[in-house]
Protein backbone atom coordinates (compact mmCIF):
# COMPACT_ATOMS: atom_id res chain seq x y z
CA UNK A 1 0.00 0.00 0.00
CA UNK A 2 2.98 2.26 -0.15
CA UNK A 3 2.05 3.53 -3.44
CA UNK A 4 -1.31 5.32 -2.31
CA UNK A 5 -1.66 8.64 -1.28
CA UNK A 6 -2.12 9.06 2.71
CA UNK A 7 -5.97 9.95 2.55
CA UNK A 8 -6.53 6.65 0.38
CA UNK A 9 -4.43 4.50 2.92
CA UNK A 10 -6.51 5.57 5.28
CA UNK A 11 -9.89 5.03 3.73
CA UNK A 12 -8.26 1.19 3.12
CA UNK A 13 -7.34 1.13 6.91
CA UNK A 14 -10.92 2.37 7.92
CA UNK A 15 -12.61 -0.36 5.42
CA UNK A 16 -10.69 -3.57 6.73
CA UNK A 17 -11.34 -1.99 10.15
CA UNK A 18 -14.94 -2.05 9.54
CA UNK A 19 -15.78 -4.98 7.40
CA UNK A 20 -16.59 -7.59 9.53
CA UNK A 21 -18.57 -4.90 11.96
CA UNK A 22 -20.42 -4.00 8.95
CA UNK A 23 -21.39 -7.62 8.01
CA UNK A 24 -22.48 -8.21 11.83
CA UNK A 25 -24.72 -5.05 12.46
CA UNK A 26 -26.39 -6.20 8.55
CA UNK A 27 -27.27 -9.37 9.59
CA UNK A 28 -27.56 -9.26 12.92
CA UNK A 29 -29.58 -6.06 13.38
CA UNK A 30 -30.67 -4.46 10.47
CA UNK A 31 -31.52 -7.61 8.68
CA UNK A 32 -33.71 -9.06 11.53
CA UNK A 33 -35.36 -5.60 11.93
CA UNK A 34 -36.93 -5.54 8.04
CA UNK A 35 -37.30 -8.96 8.88
CA UNK A 36 -39.93 -8.02 11.50
CA UNK A 37 -41.71 -5.75 9.64
CA UNK A 38 -41.89 -8.36 6.80
CA UNK A 39 -43.12 -11.25 9.18
CA UNK A 40 -45.57 -8.63 11.39
CA UNK A 41 -47.29 -8.85 7.58
CA UNK A 42 -47.22 -12.89 7.13
CA UNK A 43 -48.98 -15.57 8.67
CA UNK A 44 -46.55 -18.47 10.27
CA UNK A 45 -46.19 -20.85 12.81
CA UNK A 46 -42.49 -21.77 11.98
CA UNK A 47 -43.11 -24.97 10.61
CA UNK A 48 -45.58 -24.77 7.49
CA UNK A 49 -44.60 -22.09 4.84
CA UNK A 50 -44.91 -18.61 5.27
CA UNK A 51 -47.47 -16.59 3.57
CA UNK A 52 -48.23 -12.92 2.85
CA UNK A 53 -51.96 -11.01 4.75
CA UNK A 54 -50.89 -8.02 4.07
CA UNK A 55 -52.18 -5.85 7.08
CA UNK A 56 -54.35 -8.94 8.69
CA UNK A 57 -52.52 -9.02 11.87
CA UNK A 58 -52.93 -5.35 12.66
CA UNK A 59 -56.44 -5.72 11.86
CA UNK A 60 -56.63 -8.99 14.20
CA UNK A 61 -54.47 -6.78 16.89
CA UNK A 62 -57.32 -4.03 16.83
CA UNK A 63 -60.02 -6.18 16.86
CA UNK A 64 -58.40 -7.90 19.90
CA UNK A 65 -59.75 -7.61 23.71
CA UNK A 66 -56.57 -8.66 25.42
CA UNK A 67 -54.23 -6.81 23.26
CA UNK A 68 -55.75 -3.25 23.82
CA UNK A 69 -55.62 -4.61 28.11
CA UNK A 70 -51.83 -5.36 27.41
CA UNK A 71 -51.16 -2.10 25.92
CA UNK A 72 -53.26 -0.48 28.54
CA UNK A 73 -51.61 -2.21 31.40
CA UNK A 74 -48.29 -1.30 29.90
CA UNK A 75 -49.31 2.10 30.16
CA UNK A 76 -50.38 2.05 33.47
CA UNK A 77 -46.90 0.41 34.58
CA UNK A 78 -45.49 3.63 32.87
CA UNK A 79 -47.71 6.01 34.11
CA UNK A 80 -47.51 4.99 37.87
CA UNK A 81 -43.94 3.77 37.98
CA UNK A 82 -42.28 6.52 36.08
CA UNK A 83 -43.29 9.83 38.55
CA UNK A 84 -42.72 7.85 41.70
CA UNK A 85 -39.37 6.19 40.88
CA UNK A 86 -38.11 9.28 39.69
CA UNK A 87 -39.63 11.71 42.28
CA UNK A 88 -37.99 8.85 45.38
CA UNK A 89 -34.77 8.77 43.33
CA UNK A 90 -34.14 12.77 43.21
CA UNK A 91 -35.48 13.27 46.54
CA UNK A 92 -32.95 10.76 47.46
CA UNK A 93 -29.77 11.83 45.55
CA UNK A 94 -30.95 15.39 46.49
CA UNK A 95 -30.51 15.14 50.22
CA UNK A 96 -27.49 11.94 49.39
CA UNK A 97 -25.23 14.80 47.66
CA UNK A 98 -25.07 17.23 50.87
CA UNK A 99 -24.74 14.53 53.40
CA UNK A 100 -20.95 14.02 53.37
CA UNK A 101 -20.46 11.44 56.27
CA UNK A 102 -21.03 7.94 55.36
CA UNK A 103 -21.56 9.19 51.85
CA UNK A 104 -20.45 6.03 50.19
CA UNK A 105 -21.92 3.55 52.46
CA UNK A 106 -25.25 5.35 51.62
CA UNK A 107 -24.73 5.42 48.09
CA UNK A 108 -23.80 1.53 48.58
CA UNK A 109 -27.24 0.80 50.06
CA UNK A 110 -29.26 2.57 47.64
CA UNK A 111 -26.90 1.06 44.23
CA UNK A 112 -27.45 -2.54 45.37
CA UNK A 113 -30.76 -4.14 44.47
CA UNK A 114 -30.35 -2.62 41.02
CA UNK A 115 -26.94 -5.05 40.42
CA UNK A 116 -28.93 -7.92 41.31
CA UNK A 117 -30.21 -10.54 38.58
CA UNK A 118 -34.60 -9.62 38.02
CA UNK A 119 -35.40 -12.58 38.47
CA UNK A 120 -33.50 -13.29 41.85
CA UNK A 121 -35.86 -10.43 42.94
CA UNK A 122 -38.75 -11.14 41.38
CA UNK A 123 -39.00 -14.77 43.55
CA UNK A 124 -37.93 -12.95 46.45
CA UNK A 125 -40.74 -10.62 45.88
CA UNK A 126 -43.62 -13.24 44.89
CA UNK A 127 -42.83 -14.75 48.27
CA UNK A 128 -43.16 -11.54 50.67
CA UNK A 129 -46.51 -11.51 48.44
CA UNK A 130 -48.03 -14.75 49.68
CA UNK A 131 -50.87 -15.68 51.37
CA UNK A 132 -50.15 -15.94 55.32
CA UNK A 133 -48.78 -17.53 57.08
CA UNK A 134 -46.44 -18.29 53.86
CA UNK A 135 -45.81 -14.32 53.01
CA UNK A 136 -43.69 -11.53 55.23
CA UNK A 137 -46.00 -8.60 54.25
CA UNK A 138 -49.41 -10.46 55.19
CA UNK A 139 -47.44 -11.97 58.58
CA UNK A 140 -46.70 -8.43 58.87
CA UNK A 141 -50.40 -6.97 58.32
CA UNK A 142 -51.92 -9.53 60.95
CA UNK A 143 -49.28 -8.48 63.81
CA UNK A 144 -50.81 -4.96 63.58
CA UNK A 145 -54.25 -6.35 62.97
CA UNK A 146 -54.73 -5.42 59.64
CA UNK A 147 -56.59 -7.21 56.77
CA UNK A 148 -55.15 -9.95 54.73
CA UNK A 149 -54.65 -8.87 51.43
CA UNK A 150 -54.81 -10.75 48.26
CA UNK A 151 -51.46 -8.65 46.45
CA UNK A 152 -50.53 -11.02 43.43
CA UNK A 153 -54.13 -12.77 43.45
CA UNK A 154 -55.89 -9.71 42.85
CA UNK A 155 -56.20 -8.30 39.06
CA UNK A 156 -56.77 -4.53 40.40
CA UNK A 157 -53.25 -5.48 43.35
CA UNK A 158 -51.32 -7.34 41.22
CA UNK A 159 -50.00 -4.42 38.89
CA UNK A 160 -48.95 -2.44 41.70
CA UNK A 161 -47.57 -5.22 43.16
CA UNK A 162 -44.98 -6.33 40.29
CA UNK A 163 -44.14 -2.47 39.95
CA UNK A 164 -42.80 -2.36 43.64
CA UNK A 165 -39.83 -3.56 42.83
CA UNK A 166 -39.38 -2.75 39.05
CA UNK A 167 -38.98 0.76 40.78
CA UNK A 168 -37.04 -0.48 43.80
CA UNK A 169 -34.61 -2.16 41.57
CA UNK A 170 -34.02 0.76 39.11
CA UNK A 171 -33.65 3.59 42.28
CA UNK A 172 -29.60 2.97 42.48
CA UNK A 173 -28.99 3.63 39.10
CA UNK A 174 -31.41 6.87 38.80
CA UNK A 175 -29.69 8.00 42.26
CA UNK A 176 -26.47 7.44 40.50
CA UNK A 177 -27.26 9.52 37.59
CA UNK A 178 -29.10 12.51 39.36
CA UNK A 179 -25.67 12.72 42.07
CA UNK A 180 -23.83 12.84 38.72
CA UNK A 181 -25.79 15.89 37.65
CA UNK A 182 -25.90 17.33 40.80
CA UNK A 183 -21.91 17.34 41.06
CA UNK A 184 -21.61 18.80 37.66
CA UNK A 185 -23.49 21.97 39.60
CA UNK A 186 -20.71 24.13 40.41
CA UNK A 187 -20.55 25.02 44.10
CA UNK A 188 -20.08 29.00 43.35
CA UNK A 189 -23.46 28.95 41.76
CA UNK A 190 -24.58 28.13 45.60
CA UNK A 191 -21.93 29.57 47.34
CA UNK A 192 -22.98 32.96 45.37
CA UNK A 193 -27.27 32.35 45.74
CA UNK A 194 -26.41 32.34 49.37
CA UNK A 195 -24.65 36.12 49.46
CA UNK A 196 -27.30 37.11 47.83
CA UNK A 197 -29.84 35.83 50.35
CA UNK A 198 -31.43 33.05 48.50
CA UNK A 199 -32.65 30.30 51.05
CA UNK A 200 -32.72 26.56 50.10
CA UNK A 201 -36.26 26.43 48.25
CA UNK A 202 -35.28 29.15 46.29
CA UNK A 203 -31.83 27.51 45.12
CA UNK A 204 -33.63 24.25 44.53
CA UNK A 205 -36.50 26.14 42.08
CA UNK A 206 -34.13 28.24 40.61
CA UNK A 207 -30.38 26.78 40.24
CA UNK A 208 -30.82 22.64 41.07
CA UNK A 209 -33.52 22.11 39.08
CA UNK A 210 -32.82 24.01 36.17
CA UNK A 211 -29.24 22.84 35.68
CA UNK A 212 -30.50 19.56 36.20
CA UNK A 213 -32.90 19.51 33.24
CA UNK A 214 -30.33 17.07 31.28
CA UNK A 215 -30.39 14.26 33.92
CA UNK A 216 -34.19 14.58 33.76
CA UNK A 217 -34.65 14.15 30.43
CA UNK A 218 -32.29 11.32 30.54
CA UNK A 219 -34.03 9.34 33.02
CA UNK A 220 -37.42 10.83 32.23
CA UNK A 221 -36.51 8.45 28.58
CA UNK A 222 -34.27 5.47 29.85
CA UNK A 223 -36.89 4.94 32.42
CA UNK A 224 -39.92 5.35 30.18
CA UNK A 225 -38.25 2.35 27.60
CA UNK A 226 -37.28 0.26 30.90
CA UNK A 227 -40.93 0.35 32.15
CA UNK A 228 -42.44 0.02 28.44
CA UNK A 229 -40.18 -3.26 28.27
CA UNK A 230 -40.70 -4.74 31.40
CA UNK A 231 -40.89 -8.47 31.01
CA UNK A 232 -38.45 -10.35 33.54
CA UNK A 233 -40.26 -9.78 36.78
CA UNK A 234 -43.92 -9.95 35.44
CA UNK A 235 -42.72 -13.48 33.67
CA UNK A 236 -40.77 -14.87 37.30
CA UNK A 237 -44.03 -13.21 39.01
CA UNK A 238 -47.16 -14.65 38.09
CA UNK A 239 -48.14 -18.23 37.89
CA UNK A 240 -46.60 -19.96 35.19
CA UNK A 241 -45.56 -17.06 33.88
CA UNK A 242 -48.98 -16.13 32.54
CA UNK A 243 -49.47 -12.23 33.35
CA UNK A 244 -52.27 -13.65 35.16
CA UNK A 245 -54.69 -12.95 37.06
CA UNK A 246 -56.97 -12.71 33.95
CA UNK A 247 -54.30 -10.65 31.86
CA UNK A 248 -54.80 -8.24 34.79
CA UNK A 249 -50.65 -7.63 34.57
CA UNK A 250 -49.50 -8.66 31.23
CA UNK A 251 -47.05 -5.88 29.70
CA UNK A 252 -46.82 -6.13 25.59
CA UNK A 253 -43.20 -7.75 25.69
CA UNK A 254 -45.07 -10.90 27.47
CA UNK A 255 -47.89 -11.08 24.95
CA UNK A 256 -45.35 -11.16 22.61
CA UNK A 257 -43.34 -13.73 23.80
CA UNK A 258 -46.86 -15.72 24.57
CA UNK A 259 -47.95 -15.09 20.51
CA UNK A 260 -44.41 -16.24 19.53
CA UNK A 261 -43.21 -18.87 21.67
CA UNK A 262 -46.56 -20.14 22.95
CA UNK A 263 -48.44 -20.10 20.17
CA UNK A 264 -46.13 -20.14 17.79
CA UNK A 265 -47.92 -17.31 15.93
CA UNK A 266 -45.15 -15.58 14.46
CA UNK A 267 -46.96 -12.77 12.49
CA UNK A 268 -49.25 -11.78 15.35
CA UNK A 269 -46.00 -11.69 17.55
CA UNK A 270 -44.07 -9.46 15.40
CA UNK A 271 -46.92 -7.38 14.63
CA UNK A 272 -46.98 -6.66 18.30
CA UNK A 273 -43.01 -5.66 18.31
CA UNK A 274 -43.90 -3.10 15.37
CA UNK A 275 -46.35 -1.76 17.73
CA UNK A 276 -43.46 -1.23 20.94
CA UNK A 277 -41.06 -0.16 17.92
CA UNK A 278 -43.42 2.59 17.14
CA UNK A 279 -43.99 3.69 20.85
CA UNK A 280 -40.52 3.93 21.83
CA UNK A 281 -39.11 5.40 18.05
CA UNK A 282 -41.68 8.14 19.65
CA UNK A 283 -40.24 8.17 22.91
CA UNK A 284 -36.56 8.73 21.44
CA UNK A 285 -37.80 11.79 19.03
CA UNK A 286 -39.61 13.08 22.11
CA UNK A 287 -36.03 12.72 23.84
CA UNK A 288 -33.93 14.56 20.75
CA UNK A 289 -36.77 17.13 21.17
CA UNK A 290 -36.30 18.30 24.48
CA UNK A 291 -32.69 17.59 24.70
CA UNK A 292 -33.19 20.52 21.63
CA UNK A 293 -34.97 22.64 23.85
CA UNK A 294 -32.82 22.93 26.62
CA UNK A 295 -31.24 26.47 27.62
CA UNK B 1 -15.70 21.63 59.62
CA UNK B 2 -19.18 23.19 59.54
CA UNK B 3 -21.63 22.59 62.92
CA UNK B 4 -23.81 19.65 62.81
CA UNK B 5 -27.27 21.10 61.92
CA UNK B 6 -30.43 19.30 63.32
CA UNK B 7 -31.88 19.36 59.57
CA UNK B 8 -28.34 17.41 58.43
CA UNK B 9 -29.06 14.90 61.42
CA UNK B 10 -32.79 14.00 60.18
CA UNK B 11 -31.63 13.63 56.71
CA UNK B 12 -29.03 11.71 57.70
CA UNK B 13 -31.29 9.28 59.38
CA UNK B 14 -33.99 9.23 57.26
CA UNK B 15 -31.48 8.66 54.23
CA UNK B 16 -29.59 5.78 56.65
CA UNK B 17 -33.35 3.85 57.01
CA UNK B 18 -34.67 4.43 53.34
CA UNK B 19 -31.22 2.78 52.43
CA UNK B 20 -31.70 -0.27 54.93
CA UNK B 21 -35.64 -0.58 53.39
CA UNK B 22 -33.60 -0.40 50.18
CA UNK B 23 -31.98 -4.04 51.38
CA UNK B 24 -34.00 -5.54 53.49
CA UNK B 25 -35.23 -7.70 50.46
CA UNK B 26 -31.92 -8.74 50.16
CA UNK B 27 -30.91 -9.56 53.64
CA UNK B 28 -34.22 -11.37 54.03
CA UNK B 29 -33.33 -13.25 51.00
CA UNK B 30 -29.58 -14.36 52.41
CA UNK B 31 -31.17 -15.12 56.07
CA UNK B 32 -33.87 -17.17 55.17
CA UNK B 33 -31.66 -19.50 52.91
CA UNK B 34 -29.84 -20.01 56.03
CA UNK B 35 -33.24 -21.17 57.76
CA UNK B 36 -34.51 -24.27 58.04
CA UNK B 37 -37.56 -25.15 56.69
CA UNK B 38 -39.47 -25.27 59.96
CA UNK B 39 -38.22 -21.65 60.55
CA UNK B 40 -38.70 -20.16 57.17
CA UNK B 41 -42.01 -18.49 58.22
CA UNK B 42 -41.29 -16.88 61.39
CA UNK B 43 -41.02 -13.57 61.31
CA UNK B 44 -37.60 -12.78 62.96
CA UNK B 45 -34.89 -12.25 60.61
CA UNK B 46 -31.69 -14.01 61.52
CA UNK B 47 -31.91 -17.65 62.09
CA UNK B 48 -31.71 -19.26 65.39
CA UNK B 49 -29.59 -21.96 63.86
CA UNK B 50 -28.01 -21.32 60.50
CA UNK B 51 -27.49 -24.10 58.19
CA UNK B 52 -25.89 -24.61 54.58
CA UNK B 53 -27.80 -27.39 54.39
CA UNK B 54 -30.24 -25.53 51.60
CA UNK B 55 -27.11 -25.03 49.59
CA UNK B 56 -25.68 -28.35 49.73
CA UNK B 57 -29.22 -29.50 48.55
CA UNK B 58 -29.87 -27.58 45.46
CA UNK B 59 -26.53 -27.98 44.32
CA UNK B 60 -26.90 -31.58 44.37
CA UNK B 61 -30.33 -31.73 43.48
CA UNK B 62 -29.55 -29.12 40.22
CA UNK B 63 -26.61 -28.43 37.81
CA UNK B 64 -26.52 -24.47 39.56
CA UNK B 65 -22.58 -25.19 39.04
CA UNK B 66 -23.29 -25.68 35.53
CA UNK B 67 -25.51 -22.66 34.59
CA UNK B 68 -22.60 -20.42 36.45
CA UNK B 69 -20.31 -22.17 33.72
CA UNK B 70 -22.62 -20.86 31.28
CA UNK B 71 -23.36 -17.81 32.08
CA UNK B 72 -19.85 -17.13 33.32
CA UNK B 73 -18.67 -18.21 29.49
CA UNK B 74 -21.30 -15.66 28.01
CA UNK B 75 -20.87 -13.03 29.36
CA UNK B 76 -16.74 -13.25 29.28
CA UNK B 77 -16.43 -14.07 26.18
CA UNK B 78 -19.36 -11.42 24.65
CA UNK B 79 -17.88 -8.94 26.74
CA UNK B 80 -14.52 -9.55 24.76
CA UNK B 81 -16.29 -9.38 21.57
CA UNK B 82 -17.55 -5.80 22.65
CA UNK B 83 -14.51 -4.85 23.90
CA UNK B 84 -12.48 -5.62 20.92
CA UNK B 85 -14.82 -4.62 18.26
CA UNK B 86 -16.39 -1.52 19.83
CA UNK B 87 -13.02 0.26 20.28
CA UNK B 88 -12.19 -0.68 17.30
CA UNK B 89 -15.21 0.94 15.04
CA UNK B 90 -15.15 3.92 17.64
CA UNK B 91 -11.43 4.33 16.86
CA UNK B 92 -12.41 4.13 12.76
CA UNK B 93 -15.05 6.42 12.98
CA UNK B 94 -13.03 9.10 15.77
CA UNK B 95 -9.80 9.33 13.98
CA UNK B 96 -10.28 8.08 10.63
CA UNK B 97 -11.38 10.78 7.45
CA UNK B 98 -12.92 8.98 4.54
CA UNK B 99 -16.23 9.04 2.69
CA UNK B 100 -18.87 7.51 4.13
CA UNK B 101 -17.93 8.07 7.53
CA UNK B 102 -20.67 10.06 8.99
CA UNK B 103 -23.17 6.97 7.04
CA UNK B 104 -21.77 4.61 8.99
CA UNK B 105 -21.60 6.32 12.59
CA UNK B 106 -25.28 6.85 11.82
CA UNK B 107 -26.07 3.64 10.64
CA UNK B 108 -24.88 1.53 13.88
CA UNK B 109 -26.29 4.53 15.94
CA UNK B 110 -29.93 3.71 14.48
CA UNK B 111 -29.57 0.49 15.43
CA UNK B 112 -29.95 1.32 19.29
CA UNK B 113 -33.64 2.16 18.60
CA UNK B 114 -34.55 -1.50 17.32
CA UNK B 115 -35.87 -2.61 20.46
CA UNK B 116 -34.58 -6.67 21.42
CA UNK B 117 -37.97 -7.80 21.82
CA UNK B 118 -38.25 -7.12 17.56
CA UNK B 119 -35.11 -8.97 16.93
CA UNK B 120 -35.43 -11.94 19.05
CA UNK B 121 -38.77 -13.41 16.60
CA UNK B 122 -36.47 -13.11 13.60
CA UNK B 123 -32.93 -14.23 15.89
CA UNK B 124 -35.11 -17.26 16.51
CA UNK B 125 -35.50 -17.89 12.86
CA UNK B 126 -32.01 -17.60 12.03
CA UNK B 127 -30.58 -19.79 14.34
CA UNK B 128 -33.22 -22.20 14.08
CA UNK B 129 -32.21 -22.64 10.34
CA UNK B 130 -28.50 -22.23 10.99
CA UNK B 131 -28.79 -24.72 14.10
CA UNK B 132 -27.69 -22.71 16.60
CA UNK B 133 -30.56 -23.10 18.68
CA UNK B 134 -30.09 -24.89 22.07
CA UNK B 135 -26.02 -23.57 21.46
CA UNK B 136 -23.38 -21.62 23.43
CA UNK B 137 -23.06 -19.67 20.29
CA UNK B 138 -26.67 -19.68 19.62
CA UNK B 139 -27.00 -17.72 23.01
CA UNK B 140 -23.80 -14.99 22.47
CA UNK B 141 -24.13 -14.22 18.94
CA UNK B 142 -26.98 -11.47 19.43
CA UNK B 143 -24.95 -9.48 22.13
CA UNK B 144 -21.35 -8.97 19.88
CA UNK B 145 -21.05 -5.80 19.12
CA UNK B 146 -23.10 -3.18 20.66
CA UNK B 147 -24.54 0.34 18.96
CA UNK B 148 -23.97 1.33 22.54
CA UNK B 149 -20.10 0.64 23.16
CA UNK B 150 -19.14 2.27 19.85
CA UNK B 151 -21.11 5.29 20.95
CA UNK B 152 -18.74 5.40 24.03
CA UNK B 153 -15.87 4.29 22.70
CA UNK B 154 -15.94 6.93 19.66
CA UNK B 155 -16.82 9.90 22.76
CA UNK B 156 -13.46 8.85 24.19
CA UNK B 157 -11.17 8.19 21.31
CA UNK B 158 -12.78 12.15 20.30
CA UNK B 159 -10.55 13.27 22.56
CA UNK B 160 -7.04 11.62 21.30
CA UNK B 161 -4.43 14.02 20.48
CA UNK B 162 -4.14 13.24 16.66
CA UNK B 163 -0.22 14.47 16.94
CA UNK B 164 0.54 11.46 18.72
CA UNK B 165 -0.67 9.35 16.09
CA UNK B 166 0.86 10.83 13.53
CA UNK B 167 4.13 10.12 16.04
CA UNK B 168 3.37 6.83 15.99
CA UNK B 169 2.75 6.42 12.16
CA UNK B 170 6.64 7.97 11.92
CA UNK B 171 8.00 5.51 13.92
CA UNK B 172 6.92 3.27 11.16
CA UNK B 173 3.77 1.51 13.36
CA UNK B 174 0.72 0.40 11.29
CA UNK B 175 -2.52 1.31 11.83
CA UNK B 176 -3.48 -1.67 13.93
CA UNK B 177 -0.47 -1.57 16.12
CA UNK B 178 -1.19 2.35 16.49
CA UNK B 179 -4.93 1.55 17.32
CA UNK B 180 -3.99 -1.15 19.61
CA UNK B 181 -0.47 -0.02 21.14
CA UNK B 182 -0.89 3.74 21.30
CA UNK B 183 -4.62 5.10 21.51
CA UNK B 184 -6.68 1.65 23.56
CA UNK B 185 -4.36 2.16 26.76
CA UNK B 186 -5.32 6.03 26.70
CA UNK B 187 -9.25 5.13 26.62
CA UNK B 188 -9.17 2.63 29.55
CA UNK B 189 -11.91 4.22 31.98
CA UNK B 190 -13.81 4.22 28.90
CA UNK B 191 -12.88 0.12 28.75
CA UNK B 192 -13.66 -0.78 32.17
CA UNK B 193 -16.94 1.06 31.93
CA UNK B 194 -18.05 -1.11 28.97
CA UNK B 195 -16.95 -4.08 30.46
CA UNK B 196 -18.76 -3.71 33.29
CA UNK B 197 -22.07 -2.75 31.37
CA UNK B 198 -21.69 -5.58 29.12
CA UNK B 199 -20.70 -8.13 31.61
CA UNK B 200 -23.63 -7.44 33.87
CA UNK B 201 -25.76 -6.88 31.01
CA UNK B 202 -25.01 -10.40 29.71
CA UNK B 203 -24.92 -12.24 33.18
CA UNK B 204 -28.76 -10.64 33.66
CA UNK B 205 -29.84 -11.25 30.39
CA UNK B 206 -32.79 -13.41 30.34
CA UNK B 207 -35.52 -12.76 27.65
CA UNK B 208 -32.99 -14.36 25.01
CA UNK B 209 -31.68 -17.11 26.36
CA UNK B 210 -35.26 -18.21 27.94
CA UNK B 211 -36.11 -18.14 24.60
CA UNK B 212 -33.20 -20.09 23.11
CA UNK B 213 -32.04 -22.36 25.09
CA UNK B 214 -34.34 -25.59 26.11
CA UNK B 215 -31.74 -27.94 27.34
CA UNK B 216 -31.16 -27.64 31.00
CA UNK B 217 -27.14 -28.30 30.53
CA UNK B 218 -27.27 -25.19 28.11
CA UNK B 219 -29.37 -22.86 30.86
CA UNK B 220 -27.78 -19.74 32.46
CA UNK B 221 -28.06 -18.34 35.75
CA UNK B 222 -31.42 -16.67 35.52
CA UNK B 223 -33.13 -18.96 33.13
CA UNK B 224 -32.14 -21.90 35.56
CA UNK B 225 -33.35 -20.01 38.59
CA UNK B 226 -36.64 -19.66 36.87
CA UNK B 227 -37.42 -22.87 35.96
CA UNK B 228 -35.88 -24.41 39.35
CA UNK B 229 -38.03 -21.72 41.68
CA UNK B 230 -41.15 -23.00 39.60
CA UNK B 231 -40.42 -26.45 40.14
CA UNK B 232 -39.75 -25.74 43.86
CA UNK B 233 -43.11 -24.68 44.28
CA UNK B 234 -44.12 -23.40 47.97
CA UNK B 235 -40.47 -24.34 49.40
CA UNK B 236 -39.03 -21.14 49.68
CA UNK B 237 -36.05 -21.43 51.79
CA UNK B 238 -34.73 -23.38 48.32
CA UNK B 239 -35.76 -20.35 46.16
CA UNK B 240 -34.54 -17.77 48.61
CA UNK B 241 -31.18 -19.95 48.30
CA UNK B 242 -31.38 -20.90 44.67
CA UNK B 243 -31.79 -16.70 44.22
CA UNK B 244 -29.04 -15.95 47.02
CA UNK B 245 -26.36 -18.21 44.92
CA UNK B 246 -27.22 -15.87 41.80
CA UNK B 247 -26.86 -12.74 43.91
CA UNK B 248 -23.93 -13.71 45.70
CA UNK B 249 -21.77 -12.84 43.08
CA UNK B 250 -22.73 -9.37 41.61
CA UNK B 251 -22.54 -8.72 45.20
CA UNK B 252 -18.90 -9.78 45.54
CA UNK B 253 -18.34 -7.85 42.22
CA UNK B 254 -20.02 -4.79 43.23
CA UNK B 255 -18.05 -4.53 46.69
CA UNK B 256 -14.69 -5.05 44.51
CA UNK B 257 -15.39 -2.79 41.85
CA UNK B 258 -17.67 -0.16 43.51
CA UNK B 259 -15.86 2.76 42.65
CA UNK B 260 -15.40 1.67 39.20
CA UNK B 261 -19.23 0.51 38.98
CA UNK B 262 -20.46 3.96 39.66
CA UNK B 263 -18.35 6.27 37.88
CA UNK B 264 -18.94 4.40 34.47
CA UNK B 265 -22.55 5.11 35.39
CA UNK B 266 -21.96 8.63 35.95
CA UNK B 267 -19.49 8.97 32.94
CA UNK B 268 -22.04 7.45 30.19
CA UNK B 269 -24.91 9.31 32.31
CA UNK B 270 -23.17 12.76 31.16
CA UNK B 271 -21.68 11.45 27.87
CA UNK B 272 -25.19 10.21 26.84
Amino acid sequence: MSGLTIARRQAVWAWIFLALPLAYFSLVRFWPALDAFSLSLSKWNLVGPRRYVGLANYERMAADPVFWQVLANTFEYLLLGLPVSLALSFLVAYHLDRVQTGHGLLRALYFLPHLTTATALAWVWRWFYQPAPVGLFNNWLSVFGIAQQPFLRSTFQALPAILVPAIWAALGFQIVIFLAGLKAIPRSYYEAAEIDGAGSPQILREITLPLLLPSFVFLLITTSIGLLRIFDLVYNMTAGGDGGPLNATKPLVLSIYQSAFARMDMGYASAQTVVLFVILLLLSLLQMRLLRARP
Amino acid sequence: MKPLRPGRIVAFTLLLMGGIVMIMPLLFMLATSLKTSSEVYELHLLPREPTLDNYLEILTRSPFGRWFLVSFSVASLTTASVLFFDSLIGYTLAKFRFRGRTFVFIAIMSTLMIPTEMLVIPWYVMAKSLGWLDTLWGVMFPGMMSGFGVFLMRQFFLGVPDELLDAARMDGLNEFQIFWQVALPLVTPALSALAIFAFLGNWTAFLWPLIVTSSPSLYTVPVGLASLSGEFQTDWEMIMTGSSIATIPTLLVFILLQRNIISGIMLTGLKG
